[in-house]
C-alpha cells in the first residue's frame, strides 16, 4: 500500500486534513522531513501529513533571546539565522539522519521538538523540552490550540509544551514553535584523557562534573569506538577516550582547561582539542556517528543515573553481543547490537538492557532497528500499569480516536 | 472572588468525615477546632480568607493515598498546601474542602553527590536543600524570594523561579523526579535520577499544575557545584529606557548574568529608606547585575558589563569588592516587598512578564493608571527575563481601595498580555488571575488544558476553583466536535 502524502501550506489546511481523518476515523502519519521516520513502532496509515511546507522564521529578537518559526522550518535554517547573531539552540539538537540511513541536515524544527532531542550539553543546558516556550498545534480533535508564550518566565496555565516535546506527533501536529535561544560561547575546548576503563572514566567524569569548572560535555568512548572518530587525535591514540568540554569567554576557558587537566593529572595521558576538532568531536558524539554505519543493526539509547554507567556497561557488554559508548557524564549510553543475527536475540537485547536499568531507574529507547523488530519489541520504555494508564488517558484527551501517528509509541494508541 | 458553591451535603457530614480522617491519620494530625483552623485560612495572598472544612497533616504517603481514596469515594474536595506562601491563592481553602498540609513531610531522604541530586519530602524548605549540601560546595539553583519558608513540593506545584532563573532555569528545569498520589489513591513515580522521560513527559505537566493533578509526596532535584565567585554591579540610569537598553546590550554581547534586577524610583527610595544599601536616590532606574562563575571569567565579564553600562548612559556604576558589599547591594532589592509594606498598610504584588523592550511603554502606562486609580505603584523587575512585579499600594481600611487595587492590577496584567507577555511569570494563576485566563487563551485552549486535568482527576475534587475560570465537566470535554466533516477535500486545492 502506498500512502498518500499531504503537504498542507498553512495551519488551516493541517486542521482540515486532521478533521477529515477524524470524520472517517482513519489514521494519519505525521512527519517533518522524515529523518526519524524509522524511529518508533511502524505506523500503519493510509495518509501521511508532512509539515515541511509550513516554513519560515516568523519572529527573531536576539536581545530577547526568542525565536519563533513555523514547524516545518529546517533546523539548518534556524541555526544559520542564529549564527548571524552569535546565538544557538543551547540543547544542541543532534542530527540522527545518517544514523537512520538518511541524509544529514534535513531535519525540521518541529520534528526536533516532537522528538525532544538533546545533545551532549543536555545535563547542563537541558533538552528541547527546556527550550520550547510556546507552541501552536492541531490536536487529534482537529482543534487549533495555543500554549505557552514568547517569554522565558511564564507559569500561566498548564505547560502543554512539555507534553508535546517527546510525544512524536501522537498528541498534536505542531504548526508553530517559539524557542528560547542563547548566546553561543566565544570559545570551545575539549580536554581528552586516554586509556581509562569504564569505571575509572566514570570516576573521572564525576569528579569533573562535581567541580566548579562548568563542564558542558563529558563523554566516554571505549577504544574501538574512539578509533572510528574523524578527529585524528582521538582515533590515532589507540586507546579509550574520556572527553571534557569547556565553553565560555576565552580567558575563562583557558583557565578551566588548565584546572581540569590538573584535577585529572595522573589519570592518563591528556590532550586538548581546539575549536574545529572540538566541534567535530561533539558532533560525532551527539549524532552517534560511531554507529552511523549504513546498517539497520539495532541501536539503543539508554538514559540512566550517571553513577550507574560502568555497572550497566558491564552488564550489557558481558555477552559480547554489543558495543557501546557514553555521553552526559555517564547519564546516557548508546548501544549497538551486533550484526551477527545467528547470535543476536530476537528482542535485540531489550530484556538484557532494560533489565540492567530496572533497579536504578532510567529508560531505554530502541532508536534504530529493522521494522520487524520494532513491531514486536516495545521501542519506548514500557511503563508500570498505573503510569501507562495515565498516559493513555492523556493521549485520549488530545486524540480520542487515535488519528495521529497511531501505534508509533504504544501499540494500538 | 467567586469560588465554587460549597457542597452543603459534605459540610453536614463534617463530624463523620473527621472521625474517618482520625482513623486514617492517627495522633494529632487532624485539626478541626475553629481557632486552630484559623492558621490555615489564607496563604501569601492575604486579601482572601476562608476557613477550611478540616485540616489534615498526614505523615506517610500511604496515609495520603488512603485519605484521597476515601475523599474520592465520598466526593470530598482536597486543597494541598505546603508552607502556604503562594502569592496567587493556590492554597486558599474552600469551605467544603479538606486542606492537606505537607508540613510533616519534612525530611531530606538522600543526598547523592555521585548523581548530583537530592531527594526530599515535599515539606522541606527550598533553602534547606541548599543548606544540606553547601558544606560540600553544592547548591540548589532556583531561589524564590520566599526560599526560607516555601517548600520544595510547593515549588514543584508552582514551577517557582527566583532571581537566578535566566541562567539556571525554573523548577521544571532542575527537577529530576517526583512521586505523587492521584485523587483515586494511586501512587505514581515520574522521572528518577536520570534525565528525560521514556514516554510522555508527565513530570513536565505536573510541574506548575498548582495542586490540581495530584498530591506530591517526594521530590528529586539536581544540585550544582557552587560557582567559586560572584560579583555584583550597581548601576544607576536617568531613565528606565536606558536601563532596559543596557540589559539588551549585555545579553546581545553574549553575557547571561546570574541575576539582573531593575527597580524604579519609588522602589529605590522605599528600599534605601528601609535598609540603607547605599542606593543612589537621584536616578530613575537602578540595575543590579550579578555575574557568577570562575574568578577569571567573572572579572572579565564585569569589565565588559561595566563598559556596556557606560555606553548605555549609566550615571553611576559601582562594582562590589568582596562578599559583604555584594550582599549589601542585594539587601535593598531582597527587602523590596518588606520596604513597600512599611510605607503602605497593604499592597498587591503583581507578576506579569513582558518582552523586555516593551518596558518603557508598560511603565509609562502603569504610571498613567496609577494616576487614574489614585494608587501609588513601585516597580521591581527581573530584567533579564522580563518578569515585572508592580507593587500596588492601598489601604484595605479605606472603603473601595481593595476593589480599586484589584481592578488596577487586572489592568496591568491585561496590558502585559497586550504587549506580547503573559499573566504570570512565577506566582501562578491560583484564584488571583483565574478570571483573566481568557485574555491569554481561547476557550478551546483552556479546554485542552482541562482535558489534562481530567486525565489525572476526572472527578475534579483536587483544588477546584483555581487556575480555570470555568470548570467543565470531564464528560462534556471528552466529546469530539466535528465541524465540517468529510465534505472538505484537503488534498485538492491547497498544495
Amino acid at each position: 500500500m502506498v500512502a498518500q502524502i499531504s503537504v498542507p501550506v498553512d495551519e488551516d489546511a493541517v486542521r482540515d486534513i486532521v478533521e477529515t481523518c477524524l470524520a472517517n476515523e482513519t489514521a494519519l502519519e505525521i512527519m517533518g522531513a522524515g529523518t526519524r521516520r524509522l524511529l518508533g513502532r511502524p505506523v500503519a496509515a493510509e495518509q501521511i501529513l508532512t509539515i515541511r511546507a509550513l516554513s519560515g522564521i516568523t519572529l527573531y529578537e536576539p536581545a530577547e533571546l526568542v525565536l519563533q518559526a513555523h514547524a516545518g522550518t529546517l533546523l539548518s535554517h534556524v541555526r544559520a539565522a542564529l549564527e548571524e547573531h552569535n546565538q544557538q539552540l543551547a540543547f544542541e539538537p543532534p542530527d540522527w539522519g545518517p544514523l537512520l540511513g538518511g541524509p544529514a541536515d534535513a531535519a525540521t524544527i518541529g520534528g526536533v521538538m516532537a522528538g525532544n532531542l538533546a545533545g551532549p550539553r543536555r545535563f547542563r543546558a537541558g533538552a528541547a523540552r527546556d527550550h520550547l516556550l510556546g507552541a501552536r498545534f492541531v490536536s487529534g480533535r482537529a482543534e487549533v490550540i495555543k500554549t505557552g508564550g514568547r517569554v522565558v518566565k511564564n507559569v500561566t496555565g498548564y505547560d502543554l509544551c512539555k507534553l508535546l516535546t517527546g510525544s512524536y506527533g501522537t498528541l498534536g501536529v505542531l504548526t508553530e514553535v517559539t524557542l528560547k535561544v542563547l548566546p553561543a560561547p566565544d570559545k570551545t575546548r575539549t580536554v581528552l584523557v586516554f586509556g581509562l576503563d569504564a569505571q575509572t572514566a566514570q570516576t573521572a567524569m564525576a569528579s569533573a562534573l562535581n567541580s566548579p569548572h562548568d563542564i558542558s560535555g563529558a563523554a566516554y568512548l571505549p577504544e574501538a569506538i574512539a578509533g572510528r572518530s574523524g578527529v585524528g587525535y582521538v582515533a590515532d591514540a589507540g586507546k579509550s577516550a574520556t572527553a571534557f568540554r569547556l565553553e565560555g569567554p576565552e580567558p575563562s576557558v583557558l583557565a578551566r582547561c588548565a584546572a581540569v587537566r590538573a584535577l585529572l593529572a595522573g589519570q592518563g595521558i591528556a590532550e586538548e582539542l581546539h575549536y574545529h576538532n572540538s566541534l567535530r568531536f561533539w558532533d560525532e558524539v551527539g549524532n552517534v556517528a560511531p554507529f552511523a554505519d549504513g546498517t539497520d543493526a539495532p541501536v539503543w539509547r539508554v538514559s540512566l543515573p550517571p553513577a550507574e554507567m560502568a555497572r550497566v556497561m558491564a552488564a550489557i557488554g558481558a555477552r559480547g553481543l554489543s558495543e557501546n559508548f557514553a555521553d552526559w557524564g555517564g547519564g546516557l549510553i548508546w548501544i549497538r547490537v551486533g550484526d551477527d543475527t545467528e547470535d543476536a536475540p530476537e528482542d535485540a537485547c531489550a530484556a538484557v538492557i532494560r533489565g540492567a536499568i530496572a533497579a536504578c531507574g532510567g529508560h531505554a529507547t530502541l532508536i534504530r532497528a529493522p521494522a520487524a523488530i520494532r513491531s514486536r519489541v516495545p521501542v519506548f520504555q514500557p511503563a508500570p500499569p498505573g503510569l501507562s494508564a495515565l498516559s493513555a488517558r492523556v493521549k485520549h484527551g488530545f486524540d480520542p480516536h487515535h488519528i495521529l501517528n497511531r501505534g508509533r509509541m504504544v501499540e494500538g494508541a | 472572588m467567586l469560588m465554587p458553591e460549597p457542597d452543603a451535603g459534605v459540610i453536614a457530614r463534617r463530624a463523620e468525615i473527621i472521625a474517618e480522617l482520625k482513623r486514617i491519620v492517627p495522633g494529632d494530625g487532624v485539626i478541626a477546632e475553629q481557632e486552630a483552623l484559623r492558621a490555615y485560612e489564607c496563604d501569601g495572598l492575604t486579601a482572601y480568607h476562608q476557613l477550611p472544612l478540616i485540616v489534615v497533616l498526614p505523615e506517610t504517603t500511604e496515609q495520603i493515598s488512603r485519605l484521597l481514596r476515601y475523599c474520592k469515594a465520598q466526593g470530598v474536595k482536597i486543597v494541598p498546601r505546603g508552607a502556604g506562601t503562594s502569592l496567587s491563592g493556590g492554597a486558599l481553602p474552600l469551605a467544603d474542602a479538606i486542606t492537606v498540609g505537607l508540613g510533616k513531610f519534612n525530611r531530606i531522604l538522600d543526598v547523592d553527590y555521585a548523581n548530583r541530586c537530592v531527594t526530599a519530602q515535599p515539606g522541606v524548605t527550598n533553602l534547606a536543600i541548599s543548606q544540606a549540601v553547601e558544606g560540600d560546595g553544592f547548591y540548589y539553583a532556583p531561589d524564590p524570594s520566599s526560599q526560607i519558608a516555601c517548600t520544595i513540593g510547593g515549588n514543584v506545584a508552582e514551577n517557582s523561579g527566583g532571581v537566578h532563573c535566566l541562567k539556571y532555569g525554573l523548577t521544571t528545569n532542575n527537577l529530576l523526579g517526583v512521586e505523587l498520589v492521584l485523587m483515586d489513591g494511586e501512587i505514581i513515580r515520574l522521572g528518577g535520577k536520570h534525565l528525560d522521560a521514556g514516554g510522555y513527559d508527565l513530570m513536565g505537566i505536573v510541574t506548575g499544575s498548582e495542586g490540581l493533578l495530584g498530591v506530591i509526596t517526594e521530590v528529586c532535584v539536581r544540585i550544582l557545584p557552587k560557582p567559586p565567585t560572584a560579583r555584583a554591579l550597581l548601576i544607576g540610569f536617568p531613565s528606565s529606557a536606558a536601563a532596559g537598553d543596557c540589559v539588551g546590550a549585555i545579553i546581545a554581547a553574549g553575557i547571561i548574568p546570574g541575576g539582573m534586577e531593575m527597580m524604579d524610583r519609588p522602589a529605590i527610595r522605599a528600599c534605601e529608606d528601609f535598609v540603607h544599601a547605599g542606593y543612589p536616590l537621584d536616578v530613575e532606574a537602578l540595575l543590579i547585575v550579578e555575574l557568577d562563575g570562575p574568578e577569571v571569567e567573572v572579572d572579565f565579564l564585569v569589565a565588559r558589563a561595566e563598559a556596556l553600562a557606560r555606553s548605555a548612559g549609566a550615571v553611576s556604576v559601582r562594582v562590589s569588592e568582596g562578599e559583604e558589599q555584594r550582599l549589601l547591594f542585594w539587601s535593598g532589592r531582597k527587602a523590596a516587598f518588606g520596604a513597600v509594606g512599611r510605607i503602605s498598610p497593604d499592597y498587591f504584588c503583581m507578576d506579569g512578564t513582558i518582552p523586555r523592550h516593551k518596558l518603557p511603554e508598560v511603565l509609562g502606562r502603569v504610571a498613567e493608571l496609577s494616576r487614574d486609580y489614585g494608587l501609588a505603584v513601585a516597580n521591581v523587575f527581573h530584567a533579564g527575563d522580563g518578569n515585572l512585579h508592580p507593587l500596588i499600594l492601598y489601604d484595605s481600611n479605606v472603603p473601595g481601595e481593595l476593589e480599586a487595587a484589584e481592578e488596577f492590577g487586572a489592568e496591568i496584567l491585561k496590558l502585559c498580555v497586550d504587549v506580547g507577555g503573559v499573566l504570570t511569570g512565577e506566582h501562578g494563576v491560583g484564584v488571583e488571575k483565574r478570571d483573566l485566563m481568557g485574555t491569554m487563551f481561547s476557550e478551546q485552549d483552556l479546554n485542552q488544558q482541562q482535558r489534562v486535568k481530567c486525565a489525572f482527576d476526572p472527578t475534579q475534587l483536587l483544588n477546584p476553583g483555581k487556575v480555570f475560570p470555568t470548570l467543565h465537566r470531564c464528560a462534556e470535554l471528552g466529546r469530539v466536535h466535528i465541524h465540517q466533516g468529510e465534505n472538505r477535500f484537503p488534498d485538492l486545492p491547497r498544495f
